[in-house]
């Protein structure tokens, strides 16, 4: 299958915050228009718009993303949304590789924008409907739970105690306090505080989740023809996966998530990678708990199954160790506006395979690196790879 | 337009209550009647019936609850109802201390994953446990259906109130 190779050119977003006075369509406005800036293109230089967002009841308007396509920049172009739950900002971003790949467009504006803000008492309330109707909704669940139960598991599947997992939520909340865009950045945290936060749903306290947010990221993707046009620094998509477990959760072993590691052998195997931990130099897995960091570094085979843990604690994961996780905060630090999240997470590893990461630049110049997210009912896994 | 022209302040309950934000509180009043469908609407009245029941898969011969009418693995239809147990073993379970929106309880609620008796090894089902310390909880855990009385069941989940710790 002959393809065109893809770059990203151009990346912007919005502070993340836990409430932004502006619209939705602001927010897009906001990151897209900082997103083209940065390759110095405008709107008349884009073929398509990819929009990623995630559930309509977070706002609560029915087509949110056609509401939303004005801000992204979706006048009289064609446009698509994509929409994998939590796994959205890092498909939104394959689905604009595919559509550049197939030759169809040269150009892509692919705009993820989250407000959970709006959803009041709380935005979970619009996750409610995720159980099933008959045989889980009775029972009263919150979306904790499933966290809880998928974390309980993996900490008993490989021993872990909650200090083991306290230290993701400390590193990436440090990580964050250098991100100019970040919510819950702290050069102070301790794993004591972590472990004196409020218990939710045990073994799930306050400071393993990430806040609810609001913001939104834009990148811009560009066949290579038009990428070396625009730019000097391209950063190539090496590699796409993704793939879905079965929705009966409660059949599945929830220590391990093999749905990520079906998403990364599928983008390894495009980009050519047989050996990802001497191979990816850098890596963005979803954060939304501390937990998740450890369960979806070993889903991409960074590390083996139950050893992500010890990792993190002999420092390889910080941003001078041997693989840094999450430079950017991740969403523990920066913020969970659900796809924006994802995106971010993309655009960082953007950011620091050109060295324009700031503050947050990590040492060795780094020349490949993957993101990946996670989501529907603890059931999708995206994966991306960049390299230079 | 510069960023974020507004302060970026979060919304409190007395916020609502004193009238401070424009807001619309929306009911679509929308009701659902969900079929239950084949493989459910058996399971349902078996619970009713005070019984647990799962589905055989030709192709994998695993025994599968929830029943389901086609193996996702194999995608198959299945090809019998197999009578289980009402005792299992808790696969993970947590103690939550929190409703959905965020009140806060002094008693949690222990929902649980419980592989069923007589399922395939990992079928499990989502439940709650009762009649049991929160702290005496373990993973691995025995325990078994406590059902509500025949005249009070209705064909629900809720069927059986909770699971409790057996003897193992």
């Amino acid at each position: 299958m002959s393809r065109d190779r893809v770059a990203i050119v151009g990346a912007g977003m919005t502070k993340f915050v836990r409430r932004a006075q502006e619209t939705p369509k602001e927010l897009a406005w906001e990151a897209a228009s900082k997103a083209l800036e940065s390759c110095e293109m405008t709107l008349d230089d884009i073929d398509a718009v990819v929009i990623g967002t995630a559930p309509e009841a977070f706002d609560g308007v029915h087509m949110k993303s056609e509401y939303l396509s004005d801000g992204a920049g979706g006048w009289g172009k064609p446009v698509i949304r994509g929409y994998v739950g939590g796994g959205t900002g890092v498909f939104s971003v394959i689905q604009g590789w595919y559509h550049v790949a197939s030759g169809l467009f040269d150009t892509v504006l692919v705009v993820c924008e989250e407000k959970m803000s709006s959803c009041q008492p709380h935005p979970q309330g619009a996750f409610l409907t995720i159980f099933d109707h008959t045989l889980e909704r009775p029972l009263g669940p919150n979306l904790l739970w499933i966290f809880a139960l998928e974390m309980n598991a993996y900490m008993s599947r490989y021993g872990l105690n909650k200090r083991d997992i306290a230290l993701v939520s400390v590193k990436n909340k440090r990580n964050a306090a250098d991100h100019p865009a970040a919510l819950l950045g702290d050069p102070n945290i301790t794993v004591e505080d972590v472990l004196n936060s409020e218990v939710l749903a045990w073994p799930v306290q306050r400071l393993d989740v990430s806040p609810i947010s609001d913001g939104a990221v834009a990148i811009v993707m560009a066949a290579e023809s038009v990428a070396r046009r625009v730019t000097n620094k391209p950063v190539w998509v090496e590699g796409v996966g993704w793939s879905l477990d079965t929705a009966y959760w409660t059949n599945r072993d929830l220590s391990y998530p093999t749905y990520v590691e079906e998403a990364a052998r599928m983008a390894y195997k495009m980009a050519g990678i047989t050996e990802p931990r001497k191979q990816i130099h850098i890596a963005e897995p979803y954060d939304p708990f501390d937990y998740k960091e450890l369960h979806h570094l070993e889903g991409l085979m960074l590390f083996d199954k139950g050893k992500a843990p010890e990792a993190t604690a002999l420092g390889i994961t910080q941003r001078d160790g041997d693989l840094p996780v999450c430079p950017s905060g991740g969403l523990l630090g920066v913020g969970n506006p659900i796809a924006a999240a994802g995106l971010m997470k993309v655009a960082e590893i953007f950011w620091q395979l050109r060295g324009e990461a700031g503050d947050r630049q990590v040492p060795g110049q780094p020349r490949r690196g993957v993101a990946q997210a996670w989501g529907d009912l603890m059931q999708v896994g995206t994966v991306v790879v960049l390299g230079i | 337009m510069k960023e974020h022209v507004y302060d970026t302040v979060y919304l409190r309950s007395k916020d609502f209550e004193e009238g401070r934000v424009l807001f619309e509180t929306w009911d679509p009043k929308a009701r659902y009647a969900w079929d239950a469908g084949v493989a459910i609407g058996r399971f349902l009245a078996e619970l009713k019936a005070g019984r647990l029941v799962g589905r055989h898969c030709p192709g994998c011969r695993r025994v599968l609850i929830p029943p389901r009418m086609v193996c996702e693995h194999c995608f198959l239809p299945t090809d019998a109802w197999v009578p289980l147990q009402d005792t299992g073993t808790v696969v993970t379970y947590s103690l939550c201390y929190i409703t959905w929106d965020m009140v806060h309880l002094k008693e949690p609620q222990i929902p649980a994953v419980i592989a069923i008796d007589g399922a395939s090894p990992g079928m499990g089902i989502m439940h709650l446990l009762g009649e049991v310390d929160p702290e005496a909880v373990k993973i691995g855990m025995r325990v078994q259906a406590v059902w509500k009385p025949a005249e009070e069941r209705t064909g629900a989940i809720t069927d059986i109130a909770y699971f409790k710790p057996v003897e193992s």
